[in-house]
């Protein structure tokens, strides 16, 4: 467990110099590399946790999907070599109260809901099986609900992508 | 279990399976590169190929590696330093985490991943952020361009790849490699075991649009629109010289083969001999010799499949981009989905 808490605190160094550095730095592209090491550090920590469906599924959906479309996205308009001048927002600073707001709100959730309780020093695995017997079985309702709302976006997508 | 294995500490094994892993990954990208770019190209061109290194040119490639190691290291004036520099790891990488999942034999494993298939996937998909960051920090239109082309192009084609896949994961009931291996040898085809059951009959389909879709995650030539060498000059490769190019040519070639060697898992067996053969029941018969023998089965198999996506590479023109772009939407994704609704409905029926 000793083992397992030192590369928590790693990682999660990583993690905050990364976002920190995601939104200080003064180009698009290394921002968006910077957003990619944060998003790796995650799936990291779900591995630690041993629930690797869960770190599969993040580097599949964030890393190679939706980081590679932010990518593909802004080199295709404006990803300018070297720095740029007006990238920081000049209201940057209303940022931050909002950012302890959410701290607070995410620490108070954390600390009602679990209180003194700790993680098994033995995690197990979550095998994949099992999380599919539970989105199929007890949560087939929301799940439905999700794909309703995917399919509703995919839709809008394409009829906002059309002009004829 | 096995007392070959449990007779090294674990350090011994780890070190076992990192040599091994290794090997995994620049054996089948040496191999290709004589046997199919040098030699059989040639023979396809009438023409002999390297013959002065060695008996037929055989030591060609270490002159290859020395050519492309004294090379001078050139990167543009207004290149992005640091991205340009790290670009090409992140494409060999993601092949050196690729193969981490694959077994070659009962034991021969670096790491026995639950979700293996879904791993593999998901991490042949970084490869494209190493193609985004060097097309773009070249500083370099005909580079943006390529690694734009790549990224559209390697998107495109992951979906069929993955559905393909989810026909297997159905049939087999498991998304771990090893018991994909293992439904595979030790299952029977209408009660005859003489072969197995190798998905390769009964996926045929999803095995067609796998290997589609290997070719154009390769940008091998029907699918070579990133580098067309004669609009983009060498696509998000131009700036690279020298060792950093060599970087990119091997993750290009080793990757052919870790993806070889993971059809050979998924659609031919794998490591393994049909079970009925040797009277094997489940993964815990299987006798030692097969940590010997898987890796030269696999050998073999991904050598047939290398063979096929290099002769593929080397008889066809290229598509054109719009081409591409709706072969993969309009039609492999279709196919491949009628062919998991088919499988599911299969799988239950028997």
């Amino acid at each position: 467990m000793v083992a397992q808490n030192i590369a928590f605190g790693i990682i999660a160094v990583i993690m905050v110099v990364g976002a920190l550095r995601v939104v200080t730095v003064n180009n698009v592209v290394h921002a968006a590399l910077w957003l990619v090491l944060v998003l790796a550090g995650a799936a990291a920590q779900y591995i630690l946790l041993a629930a690797e469906f869960v770190a599969v599924t993040q580097v599949l959906v964030y890393i190679g999907a939706v980081m590679v479309l932010f990518l593909f996205g802004t080199m295709l308009t404006r990803a300018q070599l070297g720095k740029e001048k007006q990238l920081n927002n000049p209201t940057w600073y209303f940022g931050i109260p909002a950012s302890l707001l959410l701290l607070g709100v995410m620490i108070l959730a954390l600390t009602s809901s679990f209180g003194d309780e700790k993680l098994p020093t033995d995690s197990e695995l979550v095998s994949t099986q099992a999380i599919s017997d539970q989105i199929f079985g007890p949560y087939l309702l929301p799940f439905w609900a999700l794909s309703f709302v995917l399919l509703a976006a995919i839709i809008g997508a394409i009829v906002l992508a059309r002009k004829d | 279990m096995f007392a070959l294995l449990s007779s090294i500490p674990y350090w011994g094994q780890t070190i076992l399976r990192l040599l091994g892993g290794s090997v995994a990954v620049l054996l089948p990208a040496g191999t290709i590169v004589y046997l199919f770019l040098f030699k059989m190209m040639s023979f396809m061109q009438s023409r002999l190929g390297p013959m002065e290194a060695g008996p037929y040119g055989s030591m060609q490639l270490f002159a290859e590696v020395g050519k492309w190691l004294q090379k001078e290291d050139l990167m543009p004036e207004r290149a992005d330093k640091f991205v340009f520099k790290i670009a090409p790891l992140v494409v060999l990488s993601s092949t050196f985490l690729l193969v981490v999942v694959v077994p070659f034999g009962p034991d021969a494993w670096i790491t026995n991943f639950e979700a293996g298939v879904f791993y593999a996937l998901a991490v042949s998909s970084v490869s494209v952020l190493g193609i985004l960051m060097a097309g773009w920090a070249s500083a370099n239109k005909y580079s943006l361009l390529g690694g734009l082309r790549a990224a559209g192009q390697l998107i495109a084609y992951e979906l069929p790849m993955i559905l393909a896949v989810v026909g297997v994961v159905i049939q087999a009931g498991s998304m771990n490699l090893q018991d994909i291996v293992v439904a595979q040898n030790a299952g029977s085809i209408f009660g005859w075991d003489g072969l197995g059951n190798p998905y390769l009959l009964t996926q045929f389909i999803g095995f067609l649009i796998f290997m589609i879709a290997v070719q154009a995650e390769l940008t091998q030539t029907p699918f070579d629109m990133p580098i067309a060498e004669s609009e983009l000059v060498s696509g998000y490769m131009t700036e690279y010289s020298g060792f950093r190019f060599l970087i990119f040519f091997i993750g290009e070639f080793a990757t052919a083969g870790v993806f070889a060697f993971i059809a050979s898992v998924l659609f031919l067996g794998g490591w393994g001999v049909p079970f009925s053969w040797f009277g094997w029941t489940g993964i815990n018969d299987v006798d030692n010799w097969m940590n010997v023998g898987g890796p030269l089965i696999m050998l073999t198999k991904m050598l047939g499949l290398a063979f096929i996506i290099m002769w593929v590479r080397f008889s066809y023109p290229r598509f054109r981009e719009d081409q591409l772009q709706r072969f993969a939407w309009k039609i492999l994704i279709p196919i491949s989905l009628v062919n998991i609704v088919a499988t599911s409905v299969l799988k239950v029926a028997f």
